[in-house]
């Protein structure tokens, strides 16, 4: 029976949005132009695929229900989990009392173990899920693995093949060429669109994703954390968290943004002063500040009013929204004054002053000729922002006014990660699963973000 | 091969012995995405030491992709194909990059149209004159300092010492010019290319420029290579002459027989479609109808801000107490220089500017005060089409938005048949396919641009249109054709018209009376015959004087 929670719900209309965007892109020519430019370049592509990757977890993260309780206990009735969850089951509940390092058999601590002649030992014990089924693992390990990543290899190229496919018969039927065409043009690189890269980079992380998956219902990958939970697991949750933070605090910038941004611009005047004073004074206060304080209203608030959050996902999904609505509200500052300085500009233009004449409404001209011709500053605006909302939460969390440290993200690992560190040996594998993902995302995000900028960039139009 | 393409190929054959530059076979291409698209395509001609040559050509013809060719500037998807360029015996196109810094200043100067582009706004004058002393003649210090006043002097600044250490913005564009000039001057070049170098600056300036080359090239025995869309111009300077069109050169002559007898049809086009003082003569007087637009006292003050407190000092009096009125079916013109005021007063009528005081009676009714929705009916009345056509319209929205925006403004009650078959029919009457409406504005040129910019104004019937320079962006055929147009829908559905302008021939070809502004004041208003023919005031007269010959003939 579906739950969805509020994020879920904002996330999915967010997504929504997108959609009718790129059917409305569609059917206009001169927005159609300037995604062609970035279709074509292999890099923005690459990072595209990834982050579509990235956002196919998410949603299958964001899809959640109430499971189907075994036996007769409603005991999980109040535990919402996502069809991600249900899909990594075995990897999820296979939890080990404490850290143990990737592809490890043993744990990380010594532990008293009980011999079966009675005598104890202090040595490090077997996992009990984590390679429970080598006999030896010093020696059967590295076969085993090698063995079952072969296998997930081989699942990862079957599905990869069958995609492979499929884009080649999509290719071949929307340049209406044969098969054979169109499987010699996208090898060779010589299609317009670098179906080559996009591919190989599928192979990569279809490949990868099969290793994994096999490899995950033996081994704990990258390791288990403090209360034994999967790090994998948990760097693939923590993705829906990041994602969700970069995109639904658009929802709250955007309309602040945009709306005072043109309202100072076009009207001027008193409008513009109070708007100016407005942003100003936000900007200069120390956004971490704002954030802590609306993060302690909120939680004055929750513990308030206990009954409406009666479960933990509840809790931490509220919390979520609540933070992605601050770290909004506190940054649509620099976006407002770059779309003031745009319809500063723009009112002069010869075209809003014909308007005029023919008599068109203001409200007109403002949709009509002011907001089209800003949306490409808000489009790079957002792209950029992206990542650097992503890093943003790693930071919160560090100083514990980000997300709940119940709920799975970046954040929160990097924050244990502190007395980690000082362990010895070094509990290292937390951080750098968490390091690894956030880089990746990070990173894709950046270079397709820097597509989008040089292809809408009306001066750097070539 | 006829006799006469031979005779051009005779003409066009390096005179080694006395050319100075010569150019055989040039083609110069574009690469755009995949694609490479000819710019020149097979240019040959032979510049002589100390002779004027004049390029001719309209808009896209080539001409300046020729010049920068020679000196090897063309931007970097620019590829020359094939071709030789020499320079008093040095081949051009042979020599490595390095070398080219010897040619260019040194030997081969060029100013460029636009002076405020083309001179680095955060440099003093001095600095960028020194810079070229520095590096083309090794001078430093007060050495380089001296002969910068000197050049100065050389091209005419009136107060050399103290525009040496101003700043571009602070010289009006006149000044700029020849700042321009003095710093092309400075390597001491044989061969001076001026590309448009007067299309930017007003008739009266654009005389003394065109002075200042002539005395320059005399003195110095330097050969100057003028580029220019004017056939007007080159008929005083030029000795020989060449018409460039789509890439190719059509015709070359002397300038006599040039002006005499041009043989190619493109070059007896140019000749035909130039509007001359002339045309006002034969045209039949306009009866007297009754006056649609009365202006009255009409001010424009912007005020002068200063101190701590923002007082208001002075004003800047862009428009100073203008009155005039224009009647059903007339054509008033509006001429000045730039920075009369002209624009100023047009925008201000149809209260897209504020004034500060003034009446404006339009129609029998005073229109100046009013506000809201009155006003938005009433001034609908008054359109304007715009100077720049790559500007006045939104590029992100499709033709038949643009035109239809009118309408569905002031008639919202229209349903979107009738819109669009409104929308054909205007752009059927201004030339233009119907599938135009389908399209956007980047796709079309300046002339077709400018025609649905009319047809936008003429969507809402209007009684009046004010036409603000709307052909001083465009080549002198597409002009010949817009005012054509424009006549012919004054005619048809009795428009009146306010129009704006600095050139005095658009004004001879279409106007029934003329309105000559000088600093924000009307100084003389009358027919057109007697204004341009008998002028009264001595601003007037010095307008006139500046028309090149060519076009009071």
């Amino acid at each position: 029976m579906l739950k969805l929670l509020w994020t879920d719900i904002l996330f999915f209309i967010l997504l929504a949005g997108f959609a009718v965007l790129i059917v409305r892109t569609r059917g206009r020519e001169h927005l159609r132009r300037p995604w062609r430019k970035v279709a074509r370049s292999r890099s923005a592509m690459v990072s595209l695929v990834i982050l579509l990757v990235y956002l196919a977890i998410a949603v299958l993260d964001s899809i959640h229900f109430h499971p189907r309780t075994e036996g007769e206990n409603d005991q999980y009735q109040g535990e919402v989990i996502s069809v991600l969850d249900s899909w990594m089951t075995p990897i999820r509940t296979r939890v080990e009392k404490t850290y143990s390092a990737p592809f490890s058999s043993y744990a990380y601590a010594k532990e008293m173990i009980r011999q079966p002649d009675g005598t104890q030992r202090w040595d490090y014990p077997r996992l009990q899920y984590g390679g429970a089924h080598l006999a030896d693992p010093e020696r059967e390990k590295t076969a085993d693995i090698l063995a079952t990543g072969v296998k997930g290899l081989g699942k990862g190229t079957l599905v990869w093949l069958v995609s492979a496919f499929l884009v080649i018969a999509w290719r071949s039927r929307q340049d209406r060429v044969g098969l054979a065409e169109s499987f010699k043009r996208i090898v060779l690189g010589r299609a317009e669109i670098p179906w080559r890269a996009v591919l190989l980079t599928l192979f990569l992380i279809l490949g990868c994703g099969g290793m994994l998956g096999e490899l995950g219902l033996r081994y704990h990958v990258l390791g288990t954390d403090k209360v034994g939970e999967d790090v994998f697991y948990q760097s693939l949750k923590s993705i829906r968290t990041g994602l969700l933070i970069g995109t639904l605090t658009t929802f709250a910038t955007l309309p602040l943004a945009l709306g005072l941004g043109i309202l100072a611009g076009y009207f001027r005047g008193w409008v513009d002063d109070v708007i100016q004073y407005v942003y100003t004074t936000l900007n200069s206060i120390p956004g971490v500040l704002l954030i802590a304080a609306a993060m302690l209203i909120m939680q004055v608030y929750m513990a308030r009013h206990e009954d409406d959050f009666a479960s933990l996902a509840l809790r931490a999904d509220f919390r979520l929204l609540f933070l992605c609505l601050i770290l909004g509200m506190t940054s649509w500052t620099g976006l407002c004054r770059l779309l003031r300085a745009e319809t500063l500009k723009l009112r002069e233009m010869e075209y809003v002053q014909a308007a005029r004449a023919l008599g068109v409404r203001q409200g007109m001209i403002l949709v009509r000729h002011i907001l089209p011709n800003v949306f490409h500053l808000v489009l790079i605006s957002v792209a950029l922002d992206f990542s650097s909302l992503v890093l943003a939460e790693a930071v919160l969390s560090y100083v514990n006014i980000g997300v709940d440290p119940t709920m799975e993200s970046w954040g929160n690992m990097i924050n244990s990660a502190r007395l980690e560190m000082a362990r010895d040996p070094v509990v290292w594998w937390s951080l750098a699963a968490a390091f690894l993902f956030m880089f990746t995302l990070v990173l894709a995000a950046n270079l397709f973000a820097d597509a989008v900028r040089d292809a809408f960039d009306p001066r750097r139009a070539e | 091969m006829n006799a006469a393409s031979e005779a051009l190929r005779a003409k066009a054959q390096p005179e080694t012995a006395t050319a100075l530059l010569s150019v055989s076979d040039l083609h110069v291409s574009f690469r755009q995405g995949t694609e490479l698209i000819p710019a020149v395509s097979g240019v040959s001609f032979h510049i002589d030491k100390g002779e004027t040559f004049a390029l001719v050509g309209e808009s896209g013809s080539g001409k300046s992709v020729t010049a920068l060719s020679v000196l090897r500037l063309l931007p970097h998807n620019g590829r020359i194909m094939r071709g030789q360029a020499s320079l008093g015996g040095t081949d051009l196109f042979g020599l490595p990059e390095y070398a080219m810094s010897a040619i260019r200043g040194l030997r081969i100067g060029i100013i460029f149209q636009d002076p405020m582009s083309s001179l680095n706004p955060v440099m003093t004058v001095g600095r960028q004159i020194g810079e070229v002393l520095r590096l083309q003649r090794g001078l430093q210090g007060s050495a380089s300092r001296n002969r910068a006043l000197e050049l100065l002097d050389h091209v005419g600044l009136p107060n050399p010492q103290r525009h040496l250490d101003e700043y571009p913005h602070q010289l009006s564009g006149g000044m700029r010019q020849r700042v321009m000039i003095a710093i092309a001057l400075a390597g001491e070049p044989e061969l001076l290319i001026a590309d448009e170098p007067t299309t930017a600056l007003d008739v009266t300036i654009q005389a003394q420029i065109l002075e200042l080359l002539e005395r320059l090239k005399r003195e110095s025995g330097m050969a100057l290579w003028l580029i220019t869309h004017d056939l007007g111009i080159i008929a005083e300077l030029a000795d020989r002459v060449a018409v460039m069109r789509a890439g190719k050169i059509v015709e070359q002559s002397g300038r006599e027989w040039f002006f005499e007898k041009p043989e190619h049809p493109y070059s007896r086009e140019l000749f035909i479609a130039m509007p001359r003082l002339d045309a006002c003569l034969n045209r039949p007087e306009k009866q007297n109808s009754e006056s649609l637009l009365i202006v009255e006292d009409f001010k424009v003050h912007y005020p002068i801000k200063q101190g701590i407190f923002q007082r208001t000092v002075d004003y800047v009096k862009a428009v100073d107490g203008v009155s005039f009125s224009v009647a059903q079916g007339e054509t008033l013109a509006l001429v000045g220089e730039s920075g009369c005021g002209k624009t100023t007063l047009g925008k201000g009528i149809l209260n897209l500017i504020e004034n500060s005081s003034g009446r404006v009676r339009f129609d029998g009714a005073d229109i100046t005060g009013l506000r809201g929705e009155e006003r938005r009916k009433r001034y609908a009345e008054m359109q304007i089409v715009f100077q720049d056509p790559y500007s006045s319209m939104n590029p992100r929205m499709i033709v038949g938005d643009i035109i239809e925006e009118g309408l569905r403004a002031l008639h919202p009650s229209m349903t979107e048949t009738e819109r669009r078959k409104r929308v054909e029919d205007l752009l059927q009457s201004v030339g233009l396919p119907k599938e135009a409406r389908l399209r956007y504005p980047h796709e079309f040129s300046g002339g077709q641009r400018q025609r649905i910019c009319i047809a936008r104004a003429l969507a809402v019937d209007p009684k009046l249109i004010v036409c603000d320079e709307p052909t001083s962006a465009l080549d002198v055929s597409v002009q010949a054709q817009i005012l054509r147009l424009l006549r012919e829908l004054r005619d048809r559905r009795r428009l009146s018209y306010l129009f704006i302008t600095h050139d005095l021939a658009v004004v001879a070809e279409l106007a029934d009376r003329v309105a000559v502004m000088h600093r924000g004041k009307i100084v003389e208003m009358g027919a057109t015959r007697q204004v341009l023919f008998k002028p009264s005031h001595s601003y007037t007269k010095r307008l006139l004087e500046a028309v090149p010959k060519l076009r009071k003939a």
